[in-house]
């Protein structure tokens, strides 16, 4: 049983196609930075669907914790140590903070009220961004942010090209996916799942649904701080539009045309048909955006369970 | 000592006072009927039971221990299990999964992130013999949204039964329920009945009265009758009221 176990055959199969595309990214017209951006959002959108997917909670602010993932890497490499180790360590401790100082907020709260404290609290990170001139650079941003050598200890490896960023990325990507992936299937995921479908019923089984709001929402922005501290190394930059409204919308619109609802892959497909479309239909139109609008807008009308429960779907009837 | 000591619970919705005062007392194993005309308040006392709504004044003692400002999980984990009279199930889940999340032991791993539930053989094994006791056991792969009325209400009472709990309350077990039905869940409730403390809101009398050690009869937010099912058909406000119909 899949569930069960640590790496399954999806993992492995999804992991060996990944470890070929910059092998062949170029020949179809597309570049390495791109598989990068992939991976990254990928991370992002899994970190997001734990609070959305699996929990059920809807925030439409998670930008907050990718762009302080983001700011806190860089930070931390202009005023703490350049160790990529510790840089990653100070994006995912800052961003899980953040999400927790948050979570005590919001976590007593359901539906659009939950929503809408997230979306509150994502502005005020952002205007934060934005006037903070003196930490974080203002509109103008984090800049001359480094690639650091990943040192392993036995080995260190040079990250400053986007070939062997990727495959950095990749590591990361796969880690982090093996650890939500037991998260999910583990006890607190399954009581997680439980709280999705009747907060009530969880409550009056003994479970304190509102630490597990809380601690999910910490977890989630956790990851995605480390996702954003990928992105603040990968652009060698950090800015506040990562934090607006828009942006943390695209996650929720990612996700959710993916499959977030009904499959642990879903964020993932999501997150790579949306940037291949941004450069695919962005080549050949500006308003390519519109594309993808009414993409998502059919999906949610006519299969909610996105491109992930489309093809459960088909997979069902061939069996 | 009852294990279960209402005493003064005054419940009130801004100006709408629901419970005025409810003094009710249960004693360890007894299965204890609630009846009432609708809007009489059953479902707030409930509620105030077990710390869904907060009573204005009053208390509520569970063995001599004040149930005041606790939540429902800290209530539920007290031993205090309930079912609603609007079905709350795990619909997503099967019926074992629905079961496994309720057991104690399921609970105690709750915040556990490191082990995968499917590896555990011992709590599906639990939850089976759980499924088992309210005749489900061959339903136990079944999603819970796709099981028949009937035995959703059975599931229901499998959830709760496999929080282990000291005081099970049902609200309103027979309702939707067909003449089947309700036999079936009446040979349920009979053969469980032995094992724990049991206070069930029922609106359909014959089950009530064919079940019950002793009923309170709520209304106007009190108690205005109380006794074993004998006496309270011969209580005179019973007998006045509409209710004296099925007593």
């Amino acid at each position: 049983m899949n569930e069960a176990r640590l790496v399954t055959p999806a993992m492995l199969g999804l992991w060996a196609f990944l470890a070929t595309v910059p092998l062949w990214i170029e020949r179809v017209g597309l570049y390495p930075y791109l598989g990068v951006e992939i991976l990254i959002w990928s991370i992002y959108a899994l970190a997001f669907n734990l609070v959305m997917g699996t929990a059920g909670l809807v925030s439409f602010g998670h930008g907050a914790y990718f762009g302080v993932g983001a700011y806190a890497f860089g930070l931390a490499q202009f005023h703490l140590s350049a160790n990529l180790w510790v840089c990653l360590g100070v994006a995912l401790l800052a961003s899980g903070v953040a999400g927790l100082l948050v979570g005590l907020f919001i976590s007593h709260r359901r539906g659009i009220y939950y929503a809408f404290m997230t979306i509150a609290f994502g502005q005020i990170f952002w205007t934060i961004a934005i006037k903070a001139y003196g930490v974080t650079g203002g509109e103008d941003g984090l800049l001359k942010i480094e690639r650091p050598a990943a040192n392993l200890g036995f080995a260190a490896f040079d990250l400053s090209d986007n070939f062997a960023l990727y495959y950095f990325v990749l590591a990361v990507f796969a880690v982090v996916v093996v650890a939500l992936w037991r998260l999910v299937h583990s006890p607190y995921g399954r009581v997680l799942a439980a709280i999705r479908q009747s907060e009530t019923r969880a409550a009056h089984l003994g479970y304190p649904v509102w630490r597990y709001k809380l601690s999910v929402f910490a977890l989630s922005a956790a990851v995605s701080g480390l996702a954003g501290g990928l992105f603040a190394m990968a652009q060698r930059s950090a800015f506040p539009d990562v934090m607006s409204v828009n942006q943390s919308g695209l996650i929720v619109m990612m996700t959710l045309v993916g499959g977030g609802l009904v499959s642990f892959w879903g964020p993932v497909i999501g997150v790579a048909l949306f940037l291949v479309a941004r450069d695919v239909i962005g080549a050949l139109t500006f308003a390519w955006m519109i594309y993808f609008g009414l993409l998502f807008m059919a999906i949610v009308l006519f299969k909610p369970e996105g491109i992930a429960g489309l093809a459960q779907a088909w997979m069902k009837r061939w069996r | 000592m009852a294990l279960i000591e209402a005493s003064g619970v005054h419940v009130r919705f801004g100006e709408r006072v629901v419970l005025e005062a409810i003094d009710l007392e249960v004693a360890e194993g007894e299965l204890h009927g609630i009846m009432g005309p609708n809007g009489a308040g059953k479902t707030t006392f409930f509620n105030v039971l077990t710390g869904r709504v907060k009573p204005n004044r009053g208390r509520i003692c569970l063995d001599g221990e004040d149930l005041a400002g606790l939540g429902p999980h800290q209530i539920a984990n007290k031993g205090v299990a309930r079912s609603f009279q609007i079905m709350t199930l795990f619909d997503e889940f099967t019926a074992r999964e629905n079961v496994m999340t309720a057991l104690p032991a399921f609970r105690a791993r709750g915040f556990d992130m490191l082990r995968a539930v499917a590896g555990d053989r011992s709590l599906a094994e639990e939850a089976d013999g759980v499924l088992a006791s309210v005749g489900l056991a061959e339903k136990s792969g079944v999603q819970a949204k796709q099981l028949p009325y009937g035995e959703r209400r059975a599931l229901e009472i499998a959830v709760a039964l496999a929080q282990r709990p000291r005081v099970l309350c049902l609200d309103e077990p027979t309702s939707g329920l067909g003449s089947d039905g309700k036999q079936r869940l009446l040979e349920l409730i009979a053969g469980i009945r032995a094992k724990l403390t049991i206070v069930a809101i029922e609106h359909e009398m014959d089950f009530l009265f064919s079940l019950a050690d002793r009923i309170s009869v709520i209304h106007w937010g009190q108690v205005v009758a109380r006794g074993t099912p004998r006496e309270l058909q011969a209580n005179e406000w019973v007998r006045r009221s509409n209710l004296g119909r099925f007593a």
